[in-house]
């Protein structure tokens, strides 16, 4: 038994054993239309490990209750679980210090928090937003929201036929009026990687902040913060095998103590008049109302438990998933993978001559394999590509080559259905 | 296989694969858009209306085989009846379509519209199938809104 349930926050000895994460999350062992489960749909939200879920029944059972405000013992319980979260969050991020980790109820939050703040104080009429051709709508309409307010002009780097990001074309863009550059770290429809590292370094020489999408890096490559050099970073916890409604903001102390808090409420506040209210400090500032503490304290066992499987290992065993996915899918007459980057995160998106993405959706659920389907909240890379919509599987840390089969097997009975 | 070969009949692949009135109609007297976001199906429907009659009508547009078939199968359907008619016709498609899985359909009345009674059984897919009446209700309506079925 303590084999089983021994993780620590080293990289996992010996070979990758999936087979024993497999076992570690209740879901995968049901079946759907009496076929077993394939989840492949890991882009979209990821599955949950039994910590996470006995991590927010305990909290309920045995110490639920309002946090940061209560004298009794059940209130500094639950404190310093939901506090416990944060700073298991900030150690999986790099962070210098939890109190540059808010938490917000996911990634759109966290970028919406930013772009407030931005329309608030820091973006002016004629000033420039640069995002990339690759954005989900969540790093896009937060954005054109903060122009539409202040008058500023979003700008868009171009993607190329492989669906990747020039760096002299991001660079391009960097002009005397660019007030922050957002970008994401992966493409959640195609799973290119951009080269955040440089597009930051390139950035900082001309002053400029960069926000980071990272909702589709942290549950697959190893992140660090202090590293990349990002002014911003923003995670969603069900993307990282944690539970929904819980996500995170990383911003440096600097930005955050810059920024303006973003809602009004109960815990975001030091003290309160009616002629004048002073705010919390970092991070409580920008916590308005009662947190999902549940969701923290989920989010931060997710976190510690996605450490202890080692994010190096993850990475090369999904890796491997993507090569296999990749030979055995471009086999398949009339299929065609959309984006190739040389860089790339275990996302297949595709498309089948003479069949919508949504009727290979419906025939591959019936085999019991899950996958997502349409435009994947990135419309303009589908428009970049002339397409409405996609098929898309993408692989966690629990999929195996089997299952990359039994994909394979499926689209092959699509292709018999259409004739 | 089975319950697959329910949703996809044979007539519904064969009008996905040749969808008939597929074509632009310059002098129709209506226009909708429909759309379904989720799936990425957008059509263009054309109503050339008679007196009460629907006298003409045609789509175009992308989407998936159930919406494609269905708003194929529509404009045969739709052609030549009163518009009376062909709301009525709408009412008893769309019972086709929503009644208790467990419960066979009766197509009585449906004609080949019935051959989508197996879309029952696939609740996310009623959408693709009612997404042609719902832009033919706008149609009739001469509202200018883009239909959304989500």
């Amino acid at each position: 038994m303590s084999a089983v349930t021994k993780v620590t926050n080293e990289a996992q000895a010996g070979p990758y054993d999936v087979e024993r994460l497999r076992a570690e999350f209740p879901i995968l062992s049901r079946s759907v239309h009496g076929k077993p489960l394939v989840y492949l749909d890991n882009a979209n939200t990821t599955q949950k490990p039994r910590v996470v879920i006995d991590a927010i029944r305990r909290y309920y059972e045995q110490e639920n209750a309002n946090i940061h405000r209560g004298t009794h013992w059940l209130s500094e319980k639950a404190t310093e679980a939901y506090e416990g979260g944060r700073a298991k969050v900030a150690r999986f991020l790099g962070a210098a210090s939890p109190k540059e980790i808010v938490f917000t109820r996911g990634t759109t939050e966290a970028i919406n928090l930013v772009a407030s703040g931005f329309a608030g104080d820091f973006l002016e009429a004629g000033d420039e937003v640069l995002i990339t051709g690759l954005e989900h709508h969540s790093n896009i309409v937060p954005w054109q929201l903060a122009c539409e307010r202040t008058g500023a002009k979003l700008v868009v780097v171009p993607i190329t036929d492989e669906g990747e990001v020039p760096v002299e074309e991001f660079e391009k863009r960097l002009t005397p009026r660019t007030k922050i550059a957002a970008v994401s770290h992966v493409s959640n429809a195609l799973g290119t990687v951009n080269p955040v590292k440089t597009f930051i370094a390139l950035a900082h020489a001309r002053n400029v902040p960069v926000l980071v999408d990272g909702a589709q890096a942290a549950p697959h490559i190893p992140i660090d913060v202090v590293k990349l050099g990002c002014d911003f970073y923003a995670i969603s916890g069900h993307k990282m095998y944690g539970p929904t409604g819980i996500g995170a903001l990383y911003g440096t102390e600097e930005w955050l103590e810059r920024l303006p808090p973003y809602q009004g409420g109960g815990d975001m506040i030091s003290s309160v008049t009616f002629e004048k209210t002073t705010y919390n400090v970092l991070p409580w500032k920008f916590e308005a109302g009662t947190a999902n503490i549940a969701g923290g304290i989920g989010f931060g066992v997710a976190a510690d438990w996605l450490s202890g499987v080692g994010l190096a290992a993850v990475a090369a065993h999904e890796h491997d998933l993507l090569v296999h996915g990749t030979k055995r899918l471009s086999a398949i007459p009339g299929l065609t993978i959309v984006g190739r980057a040389k860089e790339k995160a275990a996302v297949i998106s595709f498309v089948l001559e003479n069949v919508h993405p949504h009727d290979i959706g419906t025939i591959l659920d019936r085999e019991g394999i899950a996958i997502r389907t349409g435009h994947h909240c990135a419309q303009p890379v589908m428009d970049r590509f002339g397409l409405p919509a996609t098929a898309r599987a993408s692989f966690g840390l629990y999929n195996t080559r089997a299952e990359v089969d039994a994909l394979e097997a499926a689209i092959e009975k699509v292709r018999e259905v259409f004739g | 296989m089975t319950d697959l070969r329910d949703l996809y009949q044979e007539v519904i692949l064969d009008h996905n694969k040749s969808p008939h009135n597929f074509r632009e109609m310059p002098d129709a007297t209506r226009l909708a858009l429909g759309n379904n976001p989720l799936c990425g199906d957008k059509l263009k429907l054309y109503v050339k209306i008679e007196g009460e009659r629907i006298a003409d009508v045609a789509f175009q547009g992308s989407g998936c085989a159930i919406s494609k078939a269905s708003a194929s199968i529509m404009t045969d359907a739709v052609k030549g009846k009163s518009l009376a008619e062909a709301e009525a016709l709408y009412g008893k498609f769309h019972d086709l379509l929503t009644g208790p899985p467990d419960v066979k359909a009766d197509g009585a009345g449906l004609g080949k519209l019935a051959v989508f009674s197996g879309v029952r059984e696939f609740p996310v897919r009623v959408k693709c199938a009612t997404l042609a009446w719902h832009t033919l209700e706008s149609a009739l309506k001469n509202s200018h809104e883009v239909v959304k079925t989500e």
